[in-house]
């Protein structure tokens, strides 16, 4: 046989398809074929279905429940109500929040939609049929659906469990349907700053409630073994290990006899963090009958009971010079949680990483304080690809310095730039306590700027403004900027934990005698690709190429404990750990090739694949090579095998940033807004795969145009929910997306061991601020302000005829 | 309410069941036959990830009963590659021009593309978003189905040239 | 998303079919293509202990045109209607509304004859069918009759259609060649119900309207057929004021509900609008 001519390095790299290649993905394989394994496909002998009772109020007293009707169906196994699970302990639960949540309505129902009964039967239609059978018995009270009444004197009061205790998870409670007040910054500096300033812009600004909706729904299948004492959940958990620990300490079953596993997940966005009622029923189904038990929930379901997104009402003061430079900012929130604080939120922050609201700019002094209150609606607020009310805290600052431009007659983006912060002052303390780690904003403004040719857009409009006014045209055009900072990664254990498990995250990997190797981690993608792109970061730490790396996720009697995917943290945080546990490998690899070739571990240098002898390159060992040896060599002082596991401890967040830029033409007669044009440039540090981020960057922009331009959850005065369904909770198909251009500045951060900073929630962080924007701007000439999204035809209509431009 | 005989032929086979009338179609694929490629994404028939092809036509799978198909030929993304096991230039694409990230749109977004290719071979994007607008996806943004669609499309085209 | 159980029925024939409703009473439901019924039997709105599904019916399938006539079988799918070159020939306003009924998917198994008959104010066909004063044909107990779109709807889900009666087929007189038409509609997203809707159809004899016919979809809980703005037309040159009274007119007669799609203050406004644009995209495209 021929020997190969030796591969170029450059053929090497491409080979390994490492950091920086647009590999191809592995999960498209079973995708594409169908054969995706998702909880609902899940299907075992015995398994029983299980179906949850509603409660049609908003709020009302349970005075009784009669199942006799239901249980007379045959197939229907079981009925069980809060009475049935107090015996357990279980007809509450903790939220990750500090609060509890009714698993079953005891005694009374707070939402609409809320579970009160949950009937297990041999089959979905069975159990479907025994619901409608369940006989509940309701005493209407009024309902609580306006956050701004909740601290009302004369307000109803909600949480009867909770009544006597006005010390809260996060500190005093004022009122009995308060939750907690979190502060943070100056207040005193702010207020001052605020009284001296020259110009002062305030605005009330909602962020309304939303939804993530991913197109699967939640769902589980707990599986009990009576005979080994082994307890299996299958479900759409995005922190997989997370919900092992709190199912051991709810059910009291140790944890090494929990497995749980995520399989395939049909999209997360936040919705799938939380522990829903549905898994610790169908758990305690299958406890008690020994079978399996699936339940999944119906999209309405999803919608009306399930994690919401947003309802923040942010009232932000701005203070500036008249020449424009901000001098402080100053924000109050009323944070709607619903019935039960059931956030997702790291405990030592119940409004997130609200933090970030300073945003790009160099604001010297800050203050926010947030009230959360509850209400009669479903519980949640964290989700909806936000790192933890980061989107929150973007939308703010980013509506707040246009506003502030009008009232300085200044150009936004101008404004912008005056404002930002400084290549040379990263790393940055910001004045909300955070440290910055990279950015080079004013690069990043200006190559968007020049992409989009914002001065030629500036003029059009002047040009359009002059043609309206003329009577020669209906439409306005806006031109809506954002520049987004977030933050994520969460997070250093020191402050970031989720019910006391501090957020770091793994990889354990092993390599194989043949030179492969299979990696495990302890985050869970829901269609971020992980087995694909954290291949590639092991491709080049250990020089074996990325189709040769199995990467496994979601299996908790496997993958190291980790907290799990979301608020973009699985780059900054199992990237790192990726990368390191990769070190680690390569360190003892250079061991073996020490010892193989005979020199001492400092003469040899690592090159793409391979330890080689410094200044004499044809002496090597590859890494498949040294698998083999690790398998095979005798080595004193060496263990044999290759494996490395690395729990990494993020010395900070990161913060991606990006220049996002929206062209739209609004119909004022209709109320229509077309989107003409997007543009969007990212900066995540360190790109592994630019495919994906690509395809990161569409998805999430996508779903920031159905915030920013429909999408809205209400509660009507007598707590019915509205919008709950796929008839009216907007989702764009292809015909209302546009074609969207991505653009990029990489500015790695500094303490990743790649310089990585994740990026799939910076569209939406981004995006939404963008549209908005945009809309505003087409009518800021008019005189507009602000107002409230969504931004769809009525009201943008009803703005237009404010400000008399149509009948 | 009794069983009713049920008879269909799905991805080329024919098969033959008892199920209650009122079964949906989507669940007598899922349960009954195992084909667990389509999904359940909604209640109200909007989101078409339950996609099949029906008598050549694309049809939402949950909102058919088990009666109406009765006797009729059904195609599920199982039946979509070619039967020696080789991909549908569609199932190549999406993976090429990465066409998917959760994979849950998927089955029923290339089960609908199969038949629109079938319909408009060489359609333009306008086209293709306004024949694709039964089929949400909320990962995607959509632009790549389109680019893998597109592509697709000038594979088949290609092929059929060269026969 | 279950729905209850039923007992399930196919019959051969527009008699078998009469039967059945005429055995089962209120307890039977008609299906046709089954995409408003399915929906609402899933949710258990519609709880029909028998299922009549008529798809095997031959008679009421089929588009015939022989002239100006036209005559639609119930059971006629909103795709093949798009497709039929015979009616877009001489009725080219059917394929531009039917393009704009949900999606492709829906289109493939929904019918024209479900789209007419179920009273549900936001179906796009029944303004069209008023705009074109078309006749619905019903099978019954007693024999066969005629009813003229423009006395078929009474409130919404509420129709002229008895309960043992059947929709079999649509009939009407495509307008004169050469007519201007438009189908505009201002909705949500693609698929989505009317905000408001107008189907406007013209014919222009040396730049005088000479007929006109105007429908408005979903704002009210019938179709409307808008015939005082339908007067304002015929007879002027289309000119600034014409329009507006007509626009005017139509708007007076709406009564839309308060939903997801805005306040009814928009819906009207919006009603105008498309009464407006409609009239204007009619102008241009008639001979």
């Amino acid at each position: 046989m021929n020997e190969q001519a030796p591969l170029s390095r450059e053929d090497r790299v491409k080979n390994l398809k490492g950091i920086g290649s647009e590999r191809k993905r592995v999960e498209d394989a079973r995708f594409t074929q169908g054969k995706g394994n998702y909880v609902d496909d899940i299907n075992l002998p015995g398994m029983l279905f299980g179906d949850f009772v509603r409660s049609p109020y908003g709020h009302a007293r349970i005075k009784s429940i009669d199942k006799e009707a239901a249980l007379a169906v045959p197939g229907v196994v079981a009925v069980l109500t809060a009475e049935d699970l107090k015996p357990l302990n279980l007809h509450y639960m903790p939220t990750l929040a500090g609060d509890v949540q009714a698993v079953l309505a005891d005694e009374k129902v707070l939402f609409q939609s809320q579970e009160v009964a949950f009937v297990i039967a041999e089959d979905r239609y069975i159990a479907a049929d025994a619901v409608e059978l369940v006989e509940v018995d309701y005493e209407e009270l009024p309902a609580l659906t306006d956050a701004f009444k909740a601290l009302d004197e004369d307000a109803p009061l909600l949480r009867e469990d909770i009544k006597d205790k006005m010390e809260g998870a996060h500190g005093p409670r004022k009122h009995h349907n308060h939750i907690f007040l979190w502060e943070e910054g100056d207040k005193d500096g702010t207020e001052k700053a605020l009284s001296d300033a020259e110009v002062v812009a305030e605005e009330l600004i909602t962020y309304q409630r939303v939804h993530p909706c991913p197109l699967e729904t939640c769902g589980c299948v707990a599986s009990m073994d009576k005979i080994n004492g082994k307890l299996t959940l299958w479900g759409t958990f995005q922190a997989p290990h997370a919900v092992r620990t709190v199912a051991s300490l709810i059910t009291n079953i140790a944890e090494h006899n929990i497995r749980v596993v995520s399989p395939d997940i049909g999209g997360g966005f936040g919705n799938k963090v939380g522990v829903y009622p549905g898994y610790i029923c169908a758990a305690v189904a299958s406890i008690v009958t020994g079978v399996p038990v699936k339940w999944v929930e119906d999209r309405m379901e999803n919608l009306t009971a399930t994690a919401f997104a947003r309802d923040y009402h942010m009232t932000g003061k701005i203070a500036a010079t008249k020449d424009g430079k901000i001098t402080g900012l100053w924000c109050h929130v009323l944070a709607d949680h619903g019935a039960f604080d059931a956030c997702a939120d790291p405990t030592k922050f119940p409004a997130g990483f609200f933090h970030i609201v300073t945003g790009s700019y160099d604001i010297p002094v800050a203050y926010v304080g947030v009230d959360g209150v509850y209400t009669n609606k479903a519980p949640g607020g964290v989700a909806y690809r936000c790192s933890f009310r980061v989107t929150e805290a973007a939308y703010l600052i980013e509506r707040m310095i246009e506003i502030l431009a009008l009232k300085l007659d200044m150009d936004p983006v101008e404004l912008r730039m005056k404002n930002f912060i400084r290549k040379e002052q990263f790393p940055y303390q910001s004045a909300l306590g955070w440290e910055y780690d990279s950015g080079d904003y004013h690069t990043a403004m200006e190559k968007g700027m020049a992409a989009v040719d914002y001065d030629a857009l500036r003029k059009e409009q002047a040009e359009n403004r002059a043609a309206f006014d003329r009577g020669e045209t209906r439409t306005l055009m806006g031109v809506g900027a954002a520049f987004f900072t977030e933050i994520v990664g969460a997070g250093p254990v020191k402050n970031c934990d989720i019910l006391g498990l501090g957020m770091f995250d793994s990889c354990e990997i092993r390599i194989h005698p043949t030179g492969s190797a299979i990696a495990r981690l302890g985050t869970i993608s829901q269609g971020q690709g992980h087995a694909t792109t954290f291949a590639q970061i092991l491709a080049t730490e250990i020089g074996i190429p990325a189709e040769d790396i199995t990467l496994e996720e979601g299996d908790t009697d496997t993958a190291p404990y980790g907290l799990g995917t979301y608020g973009s943290r699985s780059t900054p945080v199992a990237g790192a750990a990726t990368a390191m546990a990769g070190r680690k490998i390569r360190a003892k690899a250079q061991m073996i090739a020490a010892y193989l070739l005979e020199v001492h571990e400092g003469d040899l240098e690592w090159d793409v694949d391979r330890f080689q002898i410094k200044g004499n390159p044809e002496a090597h060992k590859t890494m498949k090579e040294l698998a083999f040896a690790s398998y095979n060599q005798a080595i004193p002082g060496l263990e044999p095998g290759l494996e490395a596991v690395s729990y990494y401890d993020p010395p900070n967040m990161t913060y991606p940033f990006g220049a996002y830029f929206c062209v739209v033409d609004v119909d004022v007669d209709t109320g229509v807004v077309d989107i003409r044009r997007f543009y969007a440039l990212d900066d995540c540090g360190t790109r592994i795969n630019p495919m994906i981020i690509e395809g990161q960057v569409h998805g999430g922009l996508t779903e920031a145009l159905a915030i920013a331009m429909g999408q809205h959850i209400t509660y009507d005065e007598g707590g019915n929910v509205h919008g709950g369904s796929l008839m009216d909770f907007f989702l764009p198909t292809a015909v209302e997306t546009p074609v969207w251009e991505t653009d990029h500045t990489t500015t790695p951060s500094p303490h990743h061991p790649i310089g990585a900073k994740g990026v799939g929630e910076s569209p939406n962080v981004g995006g939404v601020p963008a549209f908005s924007n945009a809309v505003h701007d087409a009518f800021a000439h008019k005189g507009l302000t602000h107002t409230q999204m969504p931004h769809d035809h009525w009201r943008v209509w009803q703005t237009a005829q404010k400000l008399g431009l149509t009948d | 309410m009794s069983k009713m005989h049920v008879k269909m032929t799905v991805n080329g086979k024919e098969v033959e069941a008892l199920a209650e009338p009122r079964t949906l179609l989507i669940h007598f694929l899922r349960e009954d036959q195992r084909l667990t490629g389509p999904h359940i994404g909604c209640d109200t028939g909007h989101c078409g990830a339950c996609t099949v092809d029906m008598e050549g036509k694309s049809v939402k799978s949950c909102m058919t009963f088990v009666g109406q198909s009765n006797g009729k030929s059904v195609t599920t993304i199982e039946g979509i590659a070619h039967p020696d096991g080789t991909l549908h230039a569609l199932q190549e694409a999406f993976r090429e021009h990465h066409g998917l990230q959760c994979g849950f749109c998927t089955p029923g977004m290339i089960t609908r593309a199969h038949r629109l290719l079938q319909e408009n071979p060489s359609p333009t994007e306008e086209e293709i978003r306004y024949g694709i607008s039964g089929n949400l996806c909320r990962c995607t943004g959509y632009q790549n189905i389109v680019k893998a669609i597109t592509v697709a499309a000038d594979m088949l085209n290609a092929q059929e040239a060269a026969e | 998303m279950i729905p209850g159980s039923f007992d399930y029925h196919r019959p051969q024939s527009v008699s078998e079919a009469v039967g059945m409703l005429a055995e089962m009473g209120d307890d039977a439901i008609i299906v046709a293509g089954g995409h408003s019924l399915i929906p609402m039997m899933k949710l258990r709105m519609a709880l029909p202990e028998h299922l009549i599904d008529i798809q095997d019916i031959s008679d009421i399938k089929g588009i015939s045109v022989s002239g100006s006539e036209v005559a639609i079988g119930a059971m006629v799918t909103q795709a093949e209607l798009v497709a039929s070159e015979d009616v877009h020939a001489v009725c080219p306003i059917l394929r531009e509304t039917a393009l704009q009924i949900a999606d492709p998917q829906i289109r493939n198994v929904g019918t024209v004859g479900g789209n007419v008959a179920n009273g549900d104010p936001g179906n796009d066909m029944p303004a069209l069918m008023q705009a074109l004063d078309a006749t619905f044909v019903l099978a019954g107990g007693s024999g066969s009759r005629d009813v003229k779109a423009r006395d078929f709807y009474e409130a919404a889900f509420f129709t002229a259609r008895e309960e043992g009666e059947i929709l079999t087929a649509i009939k009407f007189t495509a307008p004169p060649a050469g007519h201007g038409y438009s189908y505009m509609k201002q909705k949500r997203k693609i698929g989505d119900y009317a905000t408001a809707a107008a189907a406007v159809m013209l014919t222009l004899n040396n730049g005088t309207v000479s007929s006109a016919s105007i429908g408005l979809t979903n704002v009210a809980d019938t179709p409307l057929y808008a015939e005082a703005a339908v007067a304002a037309l015929v007879g002027s040159s289309l000119d600034d004021a014409s329009i507006k009274a007509a626009v005017d007119a139509a708007k007076s007669i709406t009564d839309p509900a308060m939903d997801g799609r805005g306040p009814k203050e928009f819906r009207t406004h919006i009603a105008g609008v498309m009464v407006e644009r409609a009239i204007r995209a009619a102008a241009a495209n008639a001979a």
